[in-house]
């Protein structure tokens, strides 16, 4: 489905992802983990087309995508949610959710667009707030309407950045629960995530990186316990 | 349509007529006043659909209003007015999609720049190639239309570009600018292409300043560089639109009523001041009323039904 080979992206000397290639099959769900600064939304704005490689290619289905724009991705069927959730100040959640399904790979308008777009805000449990201004949700609601508008495309790969980030321990079961029944439901996500529980239970495949490199990939319990890995998220640098 | 659509219609078009008797009353000082009205409504409302969503500051106005101007200019004694006018709609937009294409990805103060600059740079084109072409610098309008005319020509593209803005305000490109303008990296992620939607919109709004300036070259009988490519306009332009509040179709209208008649009572006492005195009404405009007359009527009625209910 998604398919990344030697990409590297440097800011101004800074290496901040690094040769870096993985697979990711259909209807998997793939953990991508390292500790801060180590390159994990870098990857996720390459793939989503904000940034731009300087060398390697990406793939998605058939057709690269290295090259397009954000929003021809966004057309091909990629939809992501942001480390730092991005609402619409001036709008209402239902309109917020809903713009999701107009221009990108599902596309929706009048009538339909507004039940898909209440479906979508019913399926993360916000449905009651539709007419409320997006500024008037609190934080964990702010993120369960961005997670319904990237999912009203109907995206081929979902890009989740942090999705669970900043929840209490209730609204973390919550949000686990809800990824796992997108998980049932056969989508292909890649989840950047800090909390493991998260990653052991949601994850089939792992991918962690230190530096912007590749230093494991397997299933989370194997990964997890791998040396290099521990010895990179405690800062050892002689791993 | 629906029920407010069409009471707003029914409106609009009875407003419309009445200002279209203007002329059956006097042809002096309120007609040529009505004619600055309508000059501006029409050149504040489409600049406003442009930059309103976008937050683009456009200062373009005089570059695309002295073309359309001056292509009536030199060709009113070989070609028929109403051709030139369609000449001057496709010179416009074939010259806002050329500054379209080459600006809409930089952002912020260059755009302001860039388009203030294309005016002075157009301006002075025209002037170089007059004078290396031995004429003097302007250029003689003589036809039979008259002022009533102009008016009423003024009018008429005062509907379009309201029926335009319409229609936009409730498509796929109206929505895609609402979400450009409250966030651009969204706009993107959800499929929007979103140099091309601004391009589009900034190409009406130069089409729409073009035309404006092929209707009123007439009533100038002399067109000349300073005149027509005066950066006045654009600036003008500018407050008028934000004093009205530019995210309604309606509002740059309500700031361009005021602020002529205020404008022209202020620079007849200050004569000498009027480039110093348009700054401090943009300041106060800006720091003042952000969202416009428009923006006021709207939080104070919202205020009050919220106070009853
Ligand atoms: N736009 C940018 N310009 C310059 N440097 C950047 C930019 N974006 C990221 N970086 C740098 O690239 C490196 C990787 O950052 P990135 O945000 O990808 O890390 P991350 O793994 O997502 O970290 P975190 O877990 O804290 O979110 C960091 O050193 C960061 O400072
Ligand atoms: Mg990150």
């Amino acid at each position: 489905m998604l398919e990344v080979r030697d990409v590297t992206k440097s800011f101004s000397g800074l290496v901040a992802v690094d040769g870096l290639s993985f697979d990711l099959a259909a209807g998997q769900i793939m953990g991508l983990i390292g500790p801060n600064g180590s390159g994990k939304t870098t990857v996720m704005n390459l793939l989503s087309g904000e940034l731009k490689a300087n060398t390697g290619q990406i793939h998605l289905g058939n057709r690269e995508i290295s090259k397009l724009p954000a929003h021809a991705i966004a057309r091909q069927g990629l939809a992501r949610t942001f480390q730092i959730v991005r609402i619409l100040p001036a709008m209402t959640v239902l309109e917020n959710v809903a713009v999701g399904g107009v221009f990108g790979h599902a596309r929706y308008w009048g009538p339909g667009l507004e039940t898909r777009a209440l479906e979508m805000l019913a399926r993360v449990g916000i449905r009651h707030l539709s007419q409320t201004p997006a500024t008037a949700l609190t934080y964990i609601d702010q993120k369960r309407m961005e997670l319904a508008r990237a999912l009203i495309s109907d995206p081929e790969v979902l890009l989740l950045d942090e999705w669970l980030a900043g929840l209490n321990p209730t609204e973390l079961t919550d949000g686990i629960s809800l990824i796992g029944e997108l998980r049932t439901e056969g989508r292909t996500i890649i989840i950047v995530e800090h909390v493991m529980d998260a990653i052991r239970s949601l994850c089939d495949h792992c991918v962690v990186m230190n530096s912007g490199r590749k230093i494991a990939e397997g299933a989370p319990a194997v990964v997890l316990s791998d040396r290099a890995v521990i010895s990179a998220y405690l800062g050892d640098d002689d791993a | 349509m629906s029920g407010t659509d069409k009471r707003n219609f029914a409106l609009a078009a009875m407003a419309l007529a009445m200002a279209a008797l203007l002329p059956l009353f006097d042809t002096g000082y309120w007609l040529a006043l009505g004619v600055s009205l309508a000059m501006y409504g029409v050149l504040a409302t489409s600049w406003a659909m442009f930059s309103g969503p976008t937050h683009y500051i456009s200062l373009a106005t005089a570059a695309f209003f002295g073309t359309g101007m001056y292509i009536v200019g030199g060709g009113v004694e070989i070609l028929p007015f109403p051709v030139l006018v369609v000449i001057a709609a496709v010179a416009g937009a074939a010259l806002a999609v050329l500054v379209g294409l080459t600006t809409m990805r930089i952002s912020g103060v260059y755009f302001v720049i860039f388009t203030l600059g294309l005016a002075e740079l157009i301006r002075q084109v025209v002037t170089w190639v007059q004078t290396t072409m031995g004429s003097s610098s302007g250029l003689y309008v003589l036809t039979e239309i008259t002022e009533s005319m102009i008016y009423w020509q003024l009018l008429l593209l005062l509907a379009v570009v309201y029926l335009v803005g319409w229609r936009i305000n409730r498509s796929r490109l109206g929505l895609a600018l609402r979400v450009i303008g409250n966030d651009e990296t969204v706009a993107a992620h959800v499929g929007i292409n979103t140099a091309k939607a601004k391009v589009i919109l900034f190409v009406i709004s130069g089409t729409v300043a073009s035309v404006t300036g092929a209707l009123l070259a007439p009533r100038w009988t002399y067109v000349e560089p300073t005149i027509a490519f005066s950066p006045m306009i654009s600036f003008q332009v500018v407050i008028m639109a934000l004093l009205g509040g530019v995210h309604r179709l309606w509002g740059p209208l309500c700031g361009v009523i005021p602020f002529m008649l205020l404008w022209d009572l202020i620079s007849a006492q200050f004569p000498n001041q009027t480039t110093l005195l348009l700054g401090v009404a943009f300041l106060l405009i800006v720091y003042l009323i952000p969202n416009g007359v428009v923006g006021l009527i709207e939080s104070r009625l919202k205020r009050r039904s919220s106070g009853n209910g």
